[in-house]
């Protein structure tokens, strides 16, 4: 009859062993006092530091989200690899000895604790991550046509006008198109441009489209990703919460100039952000006349100016389908 | 067979299908077009390049799609490539000989000139008879007219030249049906098209820019964004800045 | 059912009749490999042509100078003459004419030769999937050099970028489509009826076409770099994919054939672990790579399906016109996302859990002590496989997907953690004051604990949809699956060969130049994929070729890093072919002193597995216990089936013991 030995594990409530060299003791023991350095190490010093830093309160939140997640995850490392550090240092097979180890096939207790502890650590990161994903209107992920997390988001009062100070959220179209990014402002005319600026501490509502492919629009320092569909409206929302600058890059595999659509933004003063709105509406009022009619979504085959000039010449122009529409083989 | 014989086989087969690999790493992977290089050809702190579009690349296997063929400055060919060379800090003076017909923008605003000196375009039509005068030209509506053939496009600079193109259905059915279209035939010679000029300069440090076109000119691909849009040589191309 | 209990049946493998021997004809005149490339490219010829007859009359093929449908008819055509070069369909022609089939059973041929035809030997097709699948994972190293080489500079563009997303593509197709199978192939095919006492596999022919798809989908996903490639990467998005060149249509077909063959093989493993088990070997008994295996199969046979859907839809947008996935013509980009990733996300699991199986199996060996909860192992296998199909929307929390969506999914994703840390759990409590021999194989074993230990938790970043936000699309996530399939996955495909070996040849792999081998992969790898979470969480996206200035100096590092870790396969593939053709260092029948059953057979196995089926009298992982009976009598008598059956004698579930001592 093989006893079943004491194995105590690196977790609480191990039973002590006879004589040797309590290993289970001294492996929690060490796994504690480490832990709690790293982890003060990673939220306290890291975490300031963490990306994609806190330029609005969509990073803010990333940030600490990915602190908490990181100091969560340092126990778990290194517990993981103390133990088996431990076992490879102390539980070696001695040179000559050619004999099996004590059979252990299981501790009801040891699983149960680990089934329940790492149980309890995933449903605390799901609840946690709700959390923030909600507390900052959808923590700067795009969601959607009809977003469901806007809280503190004022509901959006006029889409053809803003001013500071309104409880209005400002409207900003980022159009991506093979292979730039261009923004729109409905509220300053609908102008179209390839700069994209945003004033400080006023929440903004991204309208994200696509004219073509699939495209990502990624402003790092604001936190900010939501894929570019075409045919399709995806709102993510942010507000900025310091000046500078910050960088746009397209973070989905578009054809052959992804790696070189990118482009710089920037977050500015209210009152710098008015005069320029204002003044480039003014500067590109001629080619605004040329634009369509601002819209969540653009399908260039239903575009009517669009095709009257094919019509007009009879051209195969490409632009929207795969071929001519007067083709009698299209569907 | 014999084992030394079968083992020479393998190795030999062996050899064989690593020298295919090479090869096709060097001949498909690791070929770029030839550069043209005009930095030996800048003064006074200005260079010419010339560029030619064409509705055409009968001188490839592809010869419905539409390219653009660059200029030799030594030889004054026209070369199938995008890709050229031009010295830092200096104003490049740029000549499209645009032989292509129309096709609208799929996104209007690249109608609008922008980082050229005087934000301008000049242009002349040549309607197979005679050249007009320059005239300068800051938009183009492509939707409601026809009048732009493709863009000239440096996103890393700023730069967007949409380049005018022929406007009447005549024209446009009677373009030049080789390329590259220099003077040779009478069909060449009398081919309607359009001469754009304009001048940027360029930055003080060096660097690689891409360029592009924004006219979905890619016939037969969806959006039009495939084919030749997607093929470095023919409406993609590297401008190249050497400090 | 077929479980043999007398040693000569009436009816032989591969239904050949009692008595038949088959007649040899010269080498060059059966069906084998050059029979079948003769075949493929007749086959292609037609197909073009039949392409070219059929489409070159639209429009659409004559502006844009490509046309799909002779591509994709060449290569269905490649296929099909291929099978038929290869012989595939002789035996089914043979008995629908009513013609006795010929032999070609195990045993059937002799020699180096029989690795070239299409043979329905279990261990013949694990050999020739092992070269295989090999050959797969250097082709698709080299493309990931190319990449690391063009990633040296953030400006400077050594590859077109054409080029630079071909290579990119190549590379991650290689990798994700033909590794499916690295594990379920060569290891699953060969050591799954050793492993649970059976003669052969349920349908040896399904097997042995599963394998010989392969090296066609290897071609055809070749050959799009002679087209001009596909710029999508492996994922394929529409309607980009749509948009693409004449190189897609490589891709889509080659991954729609891969999935048809995973689909067979899966099938076979499936019903083979069900309806070939020996006398005696209860579930409770079965060894952990087994259940592995069966997961993963049963993966691969509901998912996979999914994917050749995908794919298909993609082809005929291309050549038929039809509107799937193209939004302006009626159809949704979204349908191919969702698609797609259904497929996709069980598929990172096919290729994590046998990683899971082969250390699982390995570690007893080597720390000489019982697995630790046997039933929570593998209760955390089949946790993983179910929960999988219920996870695939983290691929898509940025998309635009439903937002109410979200935290469902982020709590599945969360929640698959808990059986992946299952597998932690049953490792650690092995190694509880063990005796552990550090041989390589139990190096690598012990690699991939640890390197999985990073993947699996920056998985659960991800998972997290704040924290996703900036890390989806993001090197972050490139280091985050190298660490699981890399890291995880390949580590132990490396040392299940260093393990098996022995087994599958009589020969032994050189322990001093492995040791080299798994300390400069180890070292190089974690060098290489460390920093990129970094450099990821810093902003730079995956698959671009123009990045930051100030991320120069870590993607130098891990450039050169990539270099090192290649010359350290370098030396694998070294120590292997000496190995194999020219040390040729004879091993004992059971070098590691295992107790698997697989181990009770001689070194090769002879072509039946084994003489007699066994009666598998306890479990695999019984060590230190000097009252365990032996795994399984090789010779029973007769009367002892029925005993094993009834489970008279010493019960060996896991909790008790009894007397009696190993073999």
């Amino acid at each position: 009859m093989a006893a079943e030995a004491s194995s105590g594990a690196s977790r609480p409530a191990a039973a002590g062993e006879s004589g040797g060299r309590r290993d289970g003791l001294w492996l929690l023991v060490i796994w504690i006092v480490l832990s709690i350095i790293g982890c003060l190490l990673v939220a306290l010093v890291w975490g300031p530091h963490m990306p994609p830093g806190a330029q609005s309160n969509t990073a803010a939140s990333q940030q600490r989200d990915i602190t908490v997640l990181a100091t969560i995850a340092t126990p778990v490392i290194i517990g993981v690899l103390l133990y088996f550090g431990w076992a490879l240092t102390f539980w070696r097979q001695k040179p000559g000895d050619d004999t099996d180890a004590a059979p252990v096939h299981g501790n009801t207790k040891i699983q149960a604790t680990w089934i329940a502890g790492t149980s309890a650590i995933v449903l605390a990161l799901a609840v946690y991550g709700t959390v923030e994903l909600i507390a900052p209107a959808g923590a700067g992920a795009g969601q959607g046509p009809q977003p469901a997390f806007n809280r503190g988001i004022p509901a959006a009062a006029s889409v053809t006008s803003w001013a500071p100070g309104t409880n209005n959220v400002l409207q900003v179209q980022v159009i991506g198109q093979q292979w730039a990014w261009t923004y729109r402002y409905p509220q300053f005319g609908g102008f179209e441009t390839t700069d994209l600026v945003i004033p400080v501490g006023v929440p903004v509502r991204f309208n994200i489209t696509s004219l073509d492919v699939i495209h990502s629009f990624w402003a790092y320092q604001l936190g900010v990703k939501a894929d570019a569909n075409p045919g399709v409206n995806n709102v993510a929302y942010t507000t900025p919460e310091h000046t500078g600058q910050f960088v746009v890059r397209c973070a989905e595999l578009c054809g052959i100039w992804h790696g070189a659509m990118y482009n710089y933004g920037n977050v500015v003063s209210v009152s710098d952000f008015m005069t320029w709105a204002q003044s480039t509406e003014t500067q590109l009022a001629a080619v605004t006349k040329l634009l369509p009619p601002y819209a969540l979504t653009y399908d260039p085959t239903t575009l009517t100016n669009l095709g009257k000039v094919n019509q007009q010449l009879g051209l195969t122009g490409a632009g929207g389908g795969y071929y001519n529409p007067a083709d009698p083989e299209q569907p | 067979m014999s084992l030394p014989a079968r083992v020479a086989t393998l190795v030999i087969a062996f050899l064989a299908v690593v020298a295919g690999g090479v090869y096709v790493a060097l001949h498909y992977i690791g070929s770029q077009p030839p550069v043209e290089d005009y930095t030996s050809y800048a003064s006074n702190g200005q260079v010419n390049v010339t560029l030619m579009t064409a509705a055409q690349t009968t001188v490839t296997d592809k010869p419905d799609w539409v390219t653009y063929f660059i200029q030799n400055p030594g030889t004054k060919q026209f070369v199938h490539t995008t890709y050229f060379k031009v010295p830092a800090n200096t104003k490049v003076n740029v000549t499209i000989e645009g032989y292509d017909g129309c096709t609208p923008l799929r996104n209007p605003t690249w109608g609008q000139v922008t980082g050229t000196e005087g934000g301008v375009e000049n242009v002349q039509f040549f309607n197979g008879k005679t050249l007009s005068a320059s005239q300068p030209i800051s938009v183009l509506n492509s939707w409601g007219s026809c009048s732009v053939q493709h863009t000239f496009a440096i996103p890393g600079l700023g730069l967007n030249v949409p380049i005018a193109s022929v406007t009447t259905l005549n024209e446009n059915n009677n373009l030049c049906g080789t390329s590259p279209c220099v003077a040779n035939t009478s069909d060449q010679a009398n081919a309607p098209h359009t001469v754009v000029t304009f001048s940027f300069t360029t930055p003080k440090a060096g660097g690689t820019f891409r360029w592009q076109c924004f006219v979905p000119c890619g016939l037969g691909y969806v959006d039009g964004n495939g084919g030749p849009m997607a093929t470095p040589g023919y409406m993609m191309g590297q401008m190249e800045v050497q400090a | 059912m077929a479980i043999e209990t007398q040693p000569e049946s009436a009816q032989a493998p591969g239904g050949r009749e009692p008595g038949g021997t088959p007649k040899e004809r010269s080498w060059w005149l059966r069906p084998a490999w050059h029979t079948a490339i003769i075949g493929a490219v007749i086959g292609y010829i037609f197909g073009h042509w039949l392409g070219n007859f059929l489409g070159s009359g639209y429009q659409q093929v004559g502006t844009s100078d490509d046309n799909d449908m002779a591509i994709v008819l060449g290569y269905a055509f490649l296929v099909l003459g291929w099978l038929i070069g290869l012989g595939v369909f002789n035996d089914l022609v043979r008995q629908m004419l009513g013609r006795p089939i010929n032999g070609n059973g195990p045993g059937a041929d002799s020699g180096l030769a029989r690795y070239f035809r299409y043979t329905l030997d279990h261990k013949v097709v694990g050999i020739q999937y092992l070269i295989g699948m090999l050959v797969y994972f250097f082709t698709g190293g080299l493309f990931a050099i190319a990449i690391r080489t063009e990633l040296l500079s953030p400006s400077y563009h050594v590859l077109s970028p054409t080029a630079y997303l071909e290579v990119v593509g190549e590379h991650g197709t290689m990798m994700m489509m033909m590794m499916t199978s690295v594990v379920v192939g060569p290891l699953g095919n060969y050591l799954v009826p050793l492993m649970i006492g059976s003669k052969q596999v349920a349908f040896p022919r399904l097997e042995a076409l599963s394998f010989w798809l392969t090296p066609c989908a290897y071609v055809i996903l070749l050959s799009s770099i002679l087209l001009g490639g596909f710029p999508t990467g492996w994922t394929g998005y529409a309607p980009l994919s749509i948009q693409a060149g004449e190189g897609m249509d490589s891709y889509a077909f080659a991954f729609g054939l891969m999935g048809i063959s995973v689909i067979l093989a899966g099938f076979n493993i499936v019903v083979t672990i069900i309806c070939y088990r020996a006398p005696g070997m209860r579930w409770s008994r079965l060894p952990m790579f087994v259940w592995a295996m069966m997961t993963t199969a049963f993966l691969l046979v509901l998912a996979a399906p999914v994917l050749v859907g995908g794919m298909y839809m993609i082809l005929t947008d291309r050549t038929a016109q039809t509107a799937f996935f193209v939004n302006q013509l009626g159809g949704s980009s979204y349908l191919y996302e969702d698609l797609f990733w259904f497929f996709g996300h069980p598929e990172v699991y096919i290729l994590a859990l046998p990683g899971f199986g082969i250390v699982s199996e390995i570690i007893p060996v080597f720390t000489r002590k019982p697995l630790f909860g046997y039933k929570v192992a593998a209760a955390g296998m089949f946790g993983v496989a179910i929960l999988s199909f219920f996870v695939w929307q983290h691929h898509l929390f940025d998309s635009g997907m439903d937002p109410d969506m979200r935290p469902l999914f982020m709590l599945t994703t969360e929640l698959i953690s808990i059986p992946t840390g299952f597998i932690y759990l049953v490792a650690m409590g092995t190694f509880w004051k063990a005796k552990i021999r550090l041989t390589v194989p139990m190096l690598f074993a012990i690699a991939l604990y640890i390197n999985f230990l990073f993947g699996g938790i920056s998985g659960v970043f991800l998972s997290d949809v704040p924290a996703d936000t900036t890390a989806h699309g993001s090197f972050f996530v490139m280091a985050h699956f190298h660490y699981t399939i890399m890291g995880g996955l390949i580590f132990a495909f490396f040392g299940a060969i260093y393990y098996w070996l022995p087994k599958i040849m009589g020969i032994k792999l050189n322990e001093t130049l492995g040791k080299i081998h798994f300390w400069t992969m180890f070292i190089a790898f974690n060098s290489t994929f460390m920093p990129l979470f970094a450099v990821g969480m810093l902003g730079q996206p995956r698959r671009v070729f123009e990045y930051a200035r100030n991320l120069e100096t870590l993607n130098d590092w891990v450039s050169i890093s990539a270099f090192c870790l290649g010359g350290s396969l370098l030396i694998f593939i070294f120590n292997f072919v000496m190995s194999t053709v020219v040390w040729r260092e004879r091993a004992p029948q059971n070098p590691w002193q295992s107790r698997g059953l697989e181990w009770q057979v001689p070194s090769p196995p002879p072509p039946e597995n084994f003489k007699y089926i066994p009666v598998v009298l306890a479990g695999p992982y019984e060590y230190g216990d000097p009252d365990a009976l032996p795994v399984a009598d090789l010779n029973p008598p007769a009367g002892v089936i029925a005993g094993a059956l009834a489970g008279v004698g010493a019960g060996a579930d896991s909790a008790t013991t009894s007397t009696g001592s190993e073999a």
